[in-house]
This record gives structure tokens, C-alpha cells and sequence, in this order.
């Protein structure tokens, strides 16, 4: 494996884990404050959809990512509105949002597109186009240093700087803002903080309002950044990954990177080499393909050291009288 | 009461006789979708054109689940359906279980495959595709300019594997020297709606040389379509025509005639002959795609060598091994 192949690699790696760490922040988020979300799937696929519709329509790509987080931060609230207000099962509440979302973007695409729950590709405006960093070009020939400047750092698209960034952003705002102490204390224990006088409902809504904008993110990064239109169940499955990783990160952001571009890495070298072969013994695909999952279920059995969720998580809060 | 009675069952038997006179066909698509842009909207446009022409009526259903596949059937033989035609490899074991329970009511399976001693009623068609591919193979062999072509799978099942072992085999025919590449996307059905791993599939495909990129997979061809014309190199695309998804790049397309297949089907109607058929390059159940839009693509001299070779097909001069008969492939290894 030669210099060039491991930066196409990393390169890679790059774009696939993208769309995970939105949605594995996204996740960070909700779960934080107590409110489990398996709905990452449906919010990721219903923001691809509406923002590849409306970039499609208008041509550009910034109102198509304003849709996608609006329709994914709708959906959002609807799973707040079951499981916060109501008190109905978090679980259910977002196993509904996936299906609502896998059925509801294939009709209303075939309604507005008729292209059998597609839409059209997007051309120029409508896309996300890759920023070349400053000087990419022209420290492309310092060796070493200069490929992995100009080809692994520079020339992703503007969500996968952004991205990046939301990690100490997510950071700072959980354990460095008053407003992030309360979300994490509403999840672990929400009795004190109603107690101490703050809305426990409130915070709750707040969290996922968040986690609806991340999903926006990184669903209009998949139609938009990575594609060029959304094709039905175009997510396949990454929402479920980013929960993978979201426990392998044991909830804390900076490890969520960590494990996200891990996931990404896996991916990337799995769809780069088929079998891979260790001096007489085959590694298969599919076991590369799986290793994420037997990696969470090991992390969760507690042989990695041990994930402990917040401890309100899944529970719908009730005012002691 | 007497009277009431025999009036009665005198109207439902009219019902049930006029039902039968008029047995119209239906049509049952695979979780791919109707309008997936190939297999299965080849279909319907099979399907629409035997409507439009004898101006019959069908009724058609997508499948939203691996659940619903027995429920279909038998919902569509019950009305009164007939032929009851599906599209997709999967739908072979629900109308095994099936068929035997409406004796009366044929079935058409295209891609899969029903014992034909067991099911008297059943029809199964199948497709030459490793022809078609080894056609759409040569043509990619030619247009490569690095000698390295490749090939995106969607789910890693035998038939894609023939469609892989097929191209492998066409364009080593044309350079002995060529390298191909083939990818498969997944094991799983949603292998054939990831077109973000299309794309990185292409690129990996690309890195390693690649400038001809085969994609037989479904929804995530079109990742693959589009990665291939961001990246400036050629694609093909498969079983419906693909040549217009992005024109001018999209080098031809390996057309699987599921249209043919299924418009003969419903002209056929009731007294279609059940039984297994194979549709090969002699029947043009298999070929590739030639219009407008590849026009310039496609040289002179192309077309006569795939001609001269789809001739050679025909006649037995050339066999095209099928990865399906011993689940191997001389030219490509998996």
C-alpha cells in the first residue's frame, strides 16, 4: 500500500464519516438530555429529500440545506411532541419517524417529480462544490506534507469543515456553558433541575430542536454534497451506525469523532479492498462491513472499558407532587 | 325465496364468469420500485405498451416488503388475475409456495426460477445476461484508454456475479491484457439503494485506474452514473437504456428486454405456455443500447467488432460461460 492509495483512503474516509458525525452529535445531543432517538435514520432521509427537492426547484444548494433542516427539525419536534408532552415511548416514537420518513419522502417525490421517488439531478448551484483550502495547489509538491495537505485537508465540501467544527463546538457548549450543564443535568436527573426552577420540557425541546438541525446537516450532505439527488432510502442504514457510534463514543463528543472517523475508516478500506488478504488468511468484506456493530456490541458487554448512558435517558419525566 | 336465491347465485355466477372472461393480467414489482429507472420500469413500460396497443386492462402492485410477496400473489389469483407476472430473483420461493394452491391461475417469474415438474403453472424466465455483458464488456475493453475497467455489483448474489463474469469475459476478449475490477456494493437488499457507496466504490475504482465503470445495482447505479460523470470517465449503464441519465458520458447501456418478457406474457394471457424460457441475444432478449445520446461514443469500428461478436454468440461460434451454471468465472475472480 503505497503513500497515494492510504490518502484516497483517508480521503475517503473523510466523506463517509461525515454524514455519521452529524448525525452521531445529532444523537449526543438528545440522548444527553434523556430523550433516546433512534429517529436519526428518518430525520437524515427526510432532510435529504427535502433539501435535494428544493435545490432541484430554486437551484440553489442553501435554500435546499434551510429545508432539509426544517423538515428534519419538524420531525424532530413531532418525536418531542410523543415523547416529552405526551410521555410515550421514545422508542416507538422513533421507529415511527423512520417509517413515516422512508414512506412519506417516496410519495411526495413521486407527486412532485414522477420520477418514481427520485428527484432530478442537480447541476451547478444545486450542489455542494469542494473548497480548495488556500495555497492547496501550491504546496501540492512538498512531499509528504504537501499531497496530504492538498488532497486529505483541502477539497471537501463546506459541510465537512463544518462538521469538524461542530465537535469543540459541541464540546464547549455541553461542558462549558450553563445552558449545557442543564441539558446534561436533565438528562441524568431531571427531578433537580425542575426542581432548581427550569422547565424540564423546555430543555428537553431545546436538545431536540438540536438534534434536528445536526440530522439536516448531515442529510443534506448526503443528497447534496455527496450526491447529486436523493433516490429512496438513500441513507441505508448510517443512522443506525452513528448510534453505534454514539455508545462506542460512550457520549461524549470528542470520542465521537474519534469513533465516527473510525466507522468511516472501516468503510472506506472495505470498499477499497474486497478481501483483504494477511499473509494466508482472507479477511471477507462482509466481516469489515459488520465490525462496527461487533465493535459497539464489545464496547456495551463491557470488555472496553464500560458506556454507561445517561441514566434518565429513555424515560419520559413526570412532576413530582 | 326459492326465486330470490337462484336470482341471486344466476348474478354471482354472471359475476364470477364475466370475471373470467376478462382475466386480466397483473403485475407484481420487486422492492426496487416501478420507476427505478431499469428492471422494474422496464415492466411497466412492457406492460403499458401491451395496454396501449390492445387496450386491456392490468393491475399492478409494489411490493413494500419481503411480507407482502405471498399476500400479493394470492390477493391477485383470488380476484381472478391472470397471468399473474413478477419481476425479481426473490419472488421464486413465494410462488412456490403458491402456485400449487390456484392450479387455474398462471404465474410468470422473471429472474427466478420455479421447478417446472412441481408448478405445471408456472413460467419462468430467465436472461442470457452474461451475453449482453460480455457485448457491453468488449465496448468498454475498446473505449478504455488506462486498460483498466471495472464493475459495481449491488447485492453480491450469482446473478449479479454473471453479470460481472460476463463483462470480465467480453472485455479480456478484446485485451487479453486488461484488468478488471469488480466491486459488490452489499449483502443486503439495501445494497441496491446506497448510491453514496456507489460513489466511493467508483472513486476507489477510479484511484486504481479505472476509466469504464459497469454498474449493474439497482438505485445505486445512479451514484455510480454520477461519480463516473463528475469524474470525466465513462459508465454503462443496465437493463433499461441509462444512455440519457448523463449524455455523452454514459458510454452504453447492457439492456435486459424484461419489456419484451412481459408484454408477451400478458399478449400471451391465459394461454401462455408455462414451463422455464431463456432469453438470449438470438431472441434480442439481452443486448446493448445504441441511440443519440452514445452516438459519438460508439465508433464505426466499434459496433462492427461487437456485431461481428454478438453474431459469433448467436451461432456458437463463441460461448460465453454463465458464473450461474458452476458458480465460478474463468476471467474474473471474486
Amino acid at each position: 500500500m503505497d503513500f497515494a492509495t492510504v490518502l484516497q483512503v483517508l480521503d475517503s474516509t473523510v466523506r463517509l464519516a461525515t454524514p455519521l458525525l452529524f448525525a452521531c452529535l445529532a444523537g449526543l445531543f438528545s440522548e444527553r438530555a434523556g430523550v433516546i432517538d433512534i429517529g436519526l435514520e428518518g430525520k437524515m432521509l427526510i432532510s435529504a429529500f427535502f433539501s435535494a427537492a428544493v435545490a432541484a426547484a430554486t437551484g440553489s444548494v442553501w435554500l435546499g440545506l434551510l429545508a432539509g433542516i426544517v423538515s428534519s427539525v419538524m420531525l424532530s419536534l413531532v418525536h418531542g411532541l410523543a415523547s416529552i408532552t405526551f410521555r410515550g415511548n421514545q422508542l416507538i416514537s422513533g421507529v415511527a419517524i423512520n417509517f413515516l420518513a422512508a414512506g412519506l419522502t417516496v410519495l411526495i417525490a413521486q407527486d412532485w417529480f414522477g420520477q418514481g421517488g427520485r428527484t432530478p439531478s442537480l447541476i451547478g448551484q444545486g450542489r455542494w462544490g469542494n473548497i480548495t483550502l488556500p495555497f492547496a495547489n501550491a504546496l501540492s509538491d512538498v512531499p509528504v506534507l504537501g499531497p496530504l495537505y492538498a488532497q486529505l485537508i483541502s477539497g471537501h465540501s463546506l459541510l465537512v469543515y463544518l462538521g469538524l467544527l461542530t465537535v469543540p463546538l459541541t464540546w464547549w457548549i455541553l461542558f462549558r456553558t450553563r445552558f449545557g450543564l442543564r441539558l446534561r443535568a436533565v438528562g441524568e436527573a431531571p427531578e433537580a433541575v425542575d426542581t432548581a426552577g427550569i422547565s424540564v420540557t423546555g430543555l428537553r425541546f431545546a436538545a431536540v430542536a438540536i438534534c434536528g438541525l445536526l440530522c439536516g446537516l448531515a442529510g443534506s450532505y448526503l443528497a447534496t454534497g455527496l450526491q447529486a439527488g436523493f433516490v429512496r432510502d438513500m441513507t441505508a442504514g448510517r443512522g443506525y451506525i452513528a448510534l453505534a457510534a454514539l455508545i462506542f463514543a460512550k457520549w461524549r463528543p470528542w470520542y465521537a469523532l474519534m469513533a465516527c472517523l473510525l466507522f468511516g475508516l472501516l468503510q472506506a478500506v472495505a470498499l477499497r479492498y474486497q478481501n483483504i488478504d494477511l499473509g494466508g488468511l482472507t479477511i471477507p468484506v462482509q466481516l469489515m462491513d459488520a465490525l462496527p456493530y461487533i465493535l459497539t456490541v464489545v464496547i456495551l458487554a463491557g470488555f472496553v472499558g464500560k458506556a454507561i448512558p445517561p441514566r434518565a435517558g429513555g424515560e419520559p419525566y413526570v412532576k413530582e407532587r | 325465496m326459492t326465486v330470490l336465491k337462484s336470482l341471486l347465485g344466476a348474478s354471482a355466477a354472471l359475476a364470477l364468469s364475466t370475471g373470467a372472461a376478462l382475466a386480466d393480467p397483473a403485475l407484481i414489482y420487486d422492492l426496487g420500485g416501478k420507476f427505478d429507472k431499469s428492471f422494474n420500469e422496464a415492466a411497466f413500460n412492457g406492460a403499458e405498451q401491451w395496454a396501449e396497443e390492445t387496450g386491456g386492462n392490468y393491475r399492478d402492485i409494489e411490493l413494500q416488503s419481503e411480507a407482502q410477496r405471498e399476500q400479493a400473489l394470492r390477493r391477485f389469483a383470488e380476484a381472478g388475475f391472470n397471468p399473474v407476472i413478477t419481476t425479481g430473483f426473490s419472488m421464486s420461493t413465494p410462488i412456490d409456495n403458491v402456485a400449487g394452491d390456484y392450479p387455474d391461475t398462471k404465474f410468470v417469474t422473471i429472474d427466478g426460477y420455479v421447478d417446472p415438474e412441481e408448478h405445471p403453472n408456472v413460467k419462468s424466465i430467465s436472461f442470457a445476461e452474461e451475453q449482453g455483458s460480455y457485448l457491453v464488456g468488449m465496448l468498454a475493453a475498446m473505449a478504455s484508454e488506462t486498460g483498466t475497467v471495472s464493475f459495481v455489483g449491488g447485492m453480491d448474489i450469482p446473478l449479479i456475479r454473471a453479470f460481472a463474469c460476463g463483462y470480465a469475459q467480453g472485455a479480456k476478449a478484446v485485451n487479453e491484457d486488461i484488468e478488471v475490477i469488480a466491486n459488490m456494493t452489499g449483502t443486503t437488499p439495501a445494497a441496491w439503494n446506497d448510491p453514496v457507496k456507489g460513489s466511493e466504490l467508483t472513486n476507489a475504482q477510479i484511484s486504481q485506474g479505472s476509466d469504464v465503470v459497469f454498474a449493474a445495482a439497482g438505485g445505486t447505479g445512479i451514484g455510480v452514473l454520477q461519480t463516473a460523470a463528475d469524474e470525466d470517465i465513462l459508465s454503462i449503464g443496465v437493463d433499461s437504456n441509462q444512455n440519457h441519465l448523463h449524455p455523452g458520458q454514459v458510454l452504453t447501456s447492457m439492456l435486459k428486454r424484461v419489456d419484451v418478457a412481459t408484454y408477451e406474457a400478458m399478449q400471451a394471457g391465459e394461454d401462455l405456455d408455462t414451463g422455464t424460457e431463456r432469453l438470449t441475444l438470438e431472441d434480442d432478449g439481452v443486448g446493448y443500447a445504441l441511440d443519440e445520446n452514445n452516438r459519438d461514443l460508439i465508433t464505426d469500428e466499434m459496433q462492427e467488432r461487437v456485431d461481428e461478436a454478438r453474431q459469433a454468440i448467436i451461432d456458437g461460434e463463441v460461448e460465453v460461460h454463465d458464473y450461474r451454471s458452476d458458480d465460478s468465472c474463468p476471467a474474473l475472480s471474486f
